[in-house]
């Protein structure tokens, strides 16, 4: 048992800001390799940001970070060969059929044809769209989109697999179907997960550690149980509402990224 | 490799599904074609310079390329806004060779739009001069191509939405296309205009059109080539360059 060499996500004292706003504030957090790592918080308070950059989408303003032990600003080609994410947000191609979508990732990805063949069958079986596998995505239901996301998604069988609100909006025979083969894969394939859900109860049942983030802050992390005690409370949503407040803030925030947006239509 | 093929292949679906954009996008060089070509066309042959659909094929064939390489480069602002951008960002692959997929995949889409044009144009009495040169002139078609194409990507990365892209049009590619002599000959032109010209890439892939096709050059062919070849390479580089940096 290596201690320091354990973890595969390192983060010191990441800091984003877009402009004057502050959307990560110096967090700090480690994730041991295997761990599934439920990164919980209200809206706005910086996971989807986090996320982005974890994954190399967008750069910190501070802060150092390494992802299966490659730094995530000077290493990203090797970075991103780690991981594979499931996006909060749709990003599939809607002028292309469910089949092809799949394909487009497996071959992205470097799948073997044969793997990527049963693994496409058999995850489209999984989240139920295995008819409608030759029907162009711009037809799809927003339900259905997103469980083809999901597929898409698990696809390949990273070392670290992100899911930003995987499960948001799905029904719970779906939901069940897909932490199955989550957690199957977390424990077959040694795959680390890294996720954010609203749902309590959801990050309550799978996952191993739990951080809660909020204004940009870490201000929680450890088992489900340790939060409770922690904070004298019976449920993770009881200790979840404890630490970060009763405060709705989603205007707020959605006026921040709109000006944002506008701000950056020319940010070169 | 692999990624550049299924990017290519990927913008190849896309143009061959979308049958009103075909329709729609050989609207536009058609209406040019007959309006100035029969509109102007008697009083160019009073001037005692010929046939004026002869000189104006090149020229619109080159006008069709341009606007479709340049809106497949810009498609990149679609996929960021539906996402998709972020699906092939992420992949373990070199944002170069994502690029160069997708150009290569736009600068296809375009040169079969340009040839679509060309076929046409054989209806309004447009002959070549002579059948051996053909290929060249699809190497002219393709170096538009992949000019505009890899410039429209270079705009794109660094554009964050549509609001801009108005600008782009009328400010960039509207000029590109009426100062490059696609309209009209270049020679003995008013001196300010014949350095816009002659500064203008394009005008370069029309002279390289009109000598393969109706043996009528101003800068030469190989002029031509040199040019082109160096411009491709240069906004590749910068496309390549600008892609690399977006962050989403």
């Amino acid at each position: 048992m290596e201690n320091q060499d354990n973890n595969i996500i390192e983060v010191k004292n990441l800091t984003k800001k877009f402009g004057d706003f502050v959307a990560v504030d110096d967090i700090s957090f480690n994730v041991k390799k295997g761990e599934i790592f439920g990164f919980l918080g209200p809206n706005g308070a910086g996971k989807t940001t986090t996320i982005k950059i974890l994954t190399t989408l967008l750069k910190s303003t501070r802060g150092e970070i390494m992802l299966n032990g490659y730094d995530v600003t000077k290493d990203q080609h090797k970075v991103r060969s780690s991981f594979g994410i499931v996006f909060q947000d749709p990003s599939l191609d809607d002028e292309l059929t469910a089949y092809e979508n799949m394909e487009f990732h497996g071959m992205l990805y470097k799948v073997p044809k044969e793997t990527l063949k049963r693994r496409i069958e058999q995850l489209l079986r999984i989240v139920e769209l295995w008819d409608r596998k030759n029907d162009f995505v711009k037809y799809f239901s927003g339900g259905m989109k997103r469980r083809l996301e999901i597929a898409r998604g698990l696809l390949h069988h990273p070392k670290i697999l992100f899911l930003d609100e995987p499960t948001l909006g799905l029904d719970p025979q779906t939901r069940s179907h897909i932490w199955n083969y989550i957690k199957n894969l977390n424990k077959e394939e040694d795959v680390t997960v890294f996720f954010t859900t609203h749902y309590m109860d959801e990050a309550e049942k799978v996952s191993d550690i739990i951080a809660i983030i909020d204004k940009g802050k870490i201000v929680a992390q450890g088992k489900s149980s340790e939060l409770e005690n922690k904070t004298k409370t019976k449920s993770l949503e009881e200790a979840f509402l404890a630490l970060t407040g009763r405060d709705i803030r989603d205007s707020e925030v959605d006026g921040k990224e709109q000006m944002r947006m506008r701000h950056r239509v020319f940010h070169r | 490799m692999n990624a550049i093929f299924i990017l290519w292949s990927r913008q190849l679906k896309r143009y061959f599904r979308s049958k009103a954009r075909i329709i729609g996008s050989i609207g536009q060089p058609l209406l040019y074609l007959l309006a100035l070509g029969f509109g102007f066309g008697s009083i160019y042959q009073r001037a005692g310079e010929g046939n004026y659909i002869q000189l104006l094929v090149p020229g619109i064939i080159s006008m069709s390329i341009l606007f479709t390489a340049i809106f497949s480069g810009i498609e990149i602002i679609w996929d960021r806004q539906f996402g998709f951008l972020k699906e092939t960002l992420v992949a373990p692959v070199s944002r170069f060779e994502i690029m160069i997929g997708r150009t290569l995949g736009g600068a296809t889409v375009a040169t079969l739009q340009g040839t679509i044009v060309f076929v046409i144009s054989f209806l309004t009495g447009f002959k070549t001069f002579n059948i051996t040169l053909l290929p060249l002139a699809f190497v002219f078609m393709f170096l538009i191509a992949l000019l505009f194409t890899a410039f429209g990507t270079a705009i794109a990365s660094v554009l964050q939405d549509m609001q801009g892209f108005q600008l782009i049009m009328n400010f960039l590619i509207m000029p590109i296309f009426f100062l490059s002599g696609a309209l009209f000959p270049t020679n003995d032109l008013p001196k300010v205009m014949n350095s816009i010209v002659r500064i203008n890439p394009l005008s370069y892939g029309v002279d390289g059109l009109r000598g393969t096709l109706i043996n009528m050059t101003h800068f030469g062919l190989m002029t031509d080539f040199l040019v082109l070849s160096i411009a491709c390479i240069v906004l590749i580089a910068l496309g390549g360059y600008l892609f690399d940096k977006i962050q989403i």
